[in-house]
């Protein structure tokens, strides 16, 4: 293993306060799920439902896709394509240009963290303000997302408060009083009201985009992404081109399989369905809404047959919020946009196995996330298979992006020698018979392995031996 | 360049299709059969439990709200004075130089800061109830614009009573939503709120601090 994510669990395994900060939480969102789906005869059937409409829609991409655009073009909303982050940056750039913005305000969009939206508009002079409160702490904080879903949710209310005091002295009460979370949370409310009525241009990410009715819905609690999309004369809505579905009544049970999946809640306060800019006599809304299809590695994973699986998630959280790996590490362990299970498996993918494949192996298989998932994507068995696309010597047909490139001349031959063995029962057993004969050479200390544990020892007998001295046929 | 773009993406998914294109799935609507009474009561139920405030009121549904608002201090109330309401709500409202009564009139370009910074409630209809989750459910319109809902600190939705069906999915289904849909759609369900902060929940955060609906009954609120 490189040893970058070694450095980066090392490091997050030394944050207490960090980790259990996340594991508070992460317990907490577990058990607020299993009280959401308290009849498991009804999350078993709206899985089955979540599971079918997103895999025909990953099946039908292409065609809705097209029927998205032209819904939405009828719609009067402006249809953008893009390959890849760099492109998908330059057509929020080249509107913020043509309104002659220098102020964003954004609700919350991993697809934009995914593009490195950000720093590249700010790069450009333009100020980002994140509204969402999670994202607006980690904004300030100057740190990436820990969680999909609860992107500040590394930190508690003394570090937050720390924060708020060293960037916005004057917006929080003296005293403890400015330490509690009605005072943060209030701070940041004021903060941002002054930029919701200022701003010209919002920017926001989509959860589903209905092909049959041009429809983008968006899920929140908090407001900002109303805000964001309603209040400012231009929306610019970034979407992977996964997010789509086929019809609108569809939509209920992706909903309500997504807010139990991710915070245990019946619905969020804000379910809002954008159909189009302003229309004639209408007082207030945008007047331009530009949706923006971004691709970035997404069309290579739909071209493979199994990890196409992938391309279903809905963005719950849900298999990070019961990972043994990620709630005992946190999200910034990963050095990923998306981290935990989905991460393990989507950006090995969109990054290249070489870059990310190293994630696959921070991974325990034990079959929780596949447990929770709302769309029922197997990710162990996907975790597994990029495990596979990692060290694969026949790397033709696979159109998986630095495929093989893991792959260690000592580690196949060992795995070699071992397959020869276990297929020749004579060879297995003189090599076995070796072993014991040789088991005072055994090394005591096993790298890591042994740091806190006592190395395992080969036993002077073999089971098939043992076994068959008792009496018992093992043919 | 971004035609080539659409024409390479989509390509690339052609080519790579797996197997031939998956019938559409269908899944039956989910509802319940709720009497009216039931409805209601799941309805307020569900509201109340994530801070939200139903009323039953009646015909007097202008004194209850002018008492529900001055108990809050509050001083002016955005309404859509050519809306369902029409100006209803200023026929015997009790008292306009304590609660005054603003129209929303104008383009929001024409008075934005003012919005934000002066106006501390707005009243708006509603197209139905979700007895299920306790949502309201909004398309706003010229006459009730998107805003009216969102900036104020508080909102007040009436509802008629009949108008509250078992799920979502009922409603979308009875209504023919598919058809064709509004500039915005809204699920409203509670106050605006926020679990950022030590997965503790605030409320308040950015859209309206208090959800007031008053239920009314059928045909309380008059057709345009």
């Amino acid at each position: 293993m490189t040893s970058d994510l070694r450095g980066r669990i090392g490091t997050a395994l030394g944050q207490d306060r960090v980790r259990a900060n996340i594991r508070r939480a992460m317990d907490g969102l577990v058990v607020k799920r299993r009280n959401a789906f308290a009849d498991a005869g009804e999350l078993g059937q709206l899985r089955d439902h979540g599971a079918a409409i997103r895999s025909a829609a990953v099946a039908n991409m292409a065609d809705l896709l097209e029927e998205l655009e032209q819904n939405c073009t009828a719609n009067g909303i402006q249809v953008h394509w893009a390959e890849d982050a760099a492109q998908g940056n330059r057509i929020v750039a080249e509107i913020l240009d043509r309104q002659g913005a220098d102020l964003l305000i954004k609700g919350k969009s991993m697809v934009s963290e995914e593009m490195g939206l950000n720093a590249y508009l700010e790069a450009r002079g333009v100020e980002v303000v994140e509204t969402d409160l999670g994202e607006f702490i980690i904004q300030h904080a100057g740190e990436p997302p820990s969680h999909i879903v609860a992107p500040a949710v590394h930190k508690d209310r003394q570090e937050i408060a720390a924060l708020f005091r060293s960037k916005f002295p004057n917006d929080l009460p003296a005293g403890p009083e400015g330490e509690g979370i009605e005072a943060l949370t209030n701070a940041a409310r004021g903060l941002l009201r002054a930029k919701f009525a200022e701003a010209r241009v919002g920017l926001s990410g989509v959860n589903f985009a209905v092909a049959e009715t041009g429809t983008l819905c968006l899920v929140e609690n908090e407001g900002n992404g109303r805000m964001s999309t309603t209040a400012p004369e231009v929306h610019i809505a970034v979407m992977g081109i996964e997010k789509v579905v086929a019809r609108l009544e569809q939509v209920p049970p992706l909903l309500t399989l997504l807010t139990r999946s991710a915070t245990g809640q019946p619905i969020t306060t804000y379910f809002n369905m954008i159909s189009s800019p302003r229309r004639l006599g209408e007082k207030d809304g945008p007047e331009a809404v530009h949706l923006i299809l971004l691709d970035n590695g997404r069309t290579r994973m739909r071209a493979d047959a199994e990890l196409q699986d992938s391309l279903r998630c809905i963005r719950c959280g849900a298999c990070m919020n019961h990972c043994p790996v990620y709630t005992r590490l946190g999200g910034h362990a990963y050095g990923t946009v998306y981290p935990g299970p989905i991460g393990a498996v989507i950006e090995p993918q969109l990054q290249g196995v070489a870059v990310q494949g190293e994630l696959a192996w921070a991974c325990t298989l034990c079959g929780a996330c596949a447990e929770v998932c709302p769309v029922r994507i197997p990710l162990p068995k996907l975790i597994n298979r990029v495990r596979h696309e990692g060290v694969r010597s026949d790397v033709s047909g696979s159109g998986v992006l630095g495929t093989g490139a893991r792959r260690k001349s000592l580690e196949a031959l060992v795995w070699r020698l071992w397959a020869l063995l276990h297929a020749h029962p004579s060879l297995y057993r003189a090599a076995m018979g070796l072993a014991a004969r040789l088991r005072w050479m055994q090394p005591r200390r096993l790298g890591p392995w042994t740091r806190t544990r006592s190395a395992p020892r080969l036993a002077p007998e073999g089971l098939h031996r043992l076994v068959r001295e008792e009496g018992i046929d093992v043919e | 360049m971004s035609n080539s773009a659409r024409s390479r993406i989509l390509a690339r998914l052609r080519s790579a299709q797996p197997d031939a294109p998956r019938p559409d799935v269908v899944v039956p609507a989910r509802r319940f059969d709720w009497t009216p009474a039931e409805r209601l009561t799941r309805f307020r139920e569900c509201l109340e439990a994530v801070h939200g405030e139903v009323h039953l009121v009646g015909g007097d549904w202008r004194q209850h709200l002018f008492g529900l608002l001055s108990q809050r201090g509050v001083r002016s109330l955005l309404y859509g004075d050519a809306g369902p309401l029409g100006a209803s709500p200023a026929i015997g409202w009790p008292d306009p130089d304590a609660v005054r009564l603003i129209p929303y009139l104008k383009p929001v370009e024409t008075w934005r800061e003012s919005l934000f910074a002066d106006i501390d409630a707005g009243l708006t209809t509603c197209r139905a109830g979700i007895a299920e989750t306790g949502s309201l459910v909004l398309w706003p319109t010229p006459q009730e614009p998107r805003l009216m809902s969102l900036v104020p600190p508080i909102h007040v939705c009436l509802l008629e009573a009949d108008l509250i069906y078992s799920t979502f999915a009922e409603l979308m289904a009875v209504q023919g939503w598919a058809r064709g849909m509004p500039t915005n759609a809204l699920a409203i369900t509670g106050p605006s709120k926020s679990a950022d902060i030590e997965q503790t929940l605030t409320y308040g955060v950015h859209g309206p601090k208090e959800l007031i609906v008053l239920v009314v009954a059928p045909g309380t609120v008059a057709g345009p």
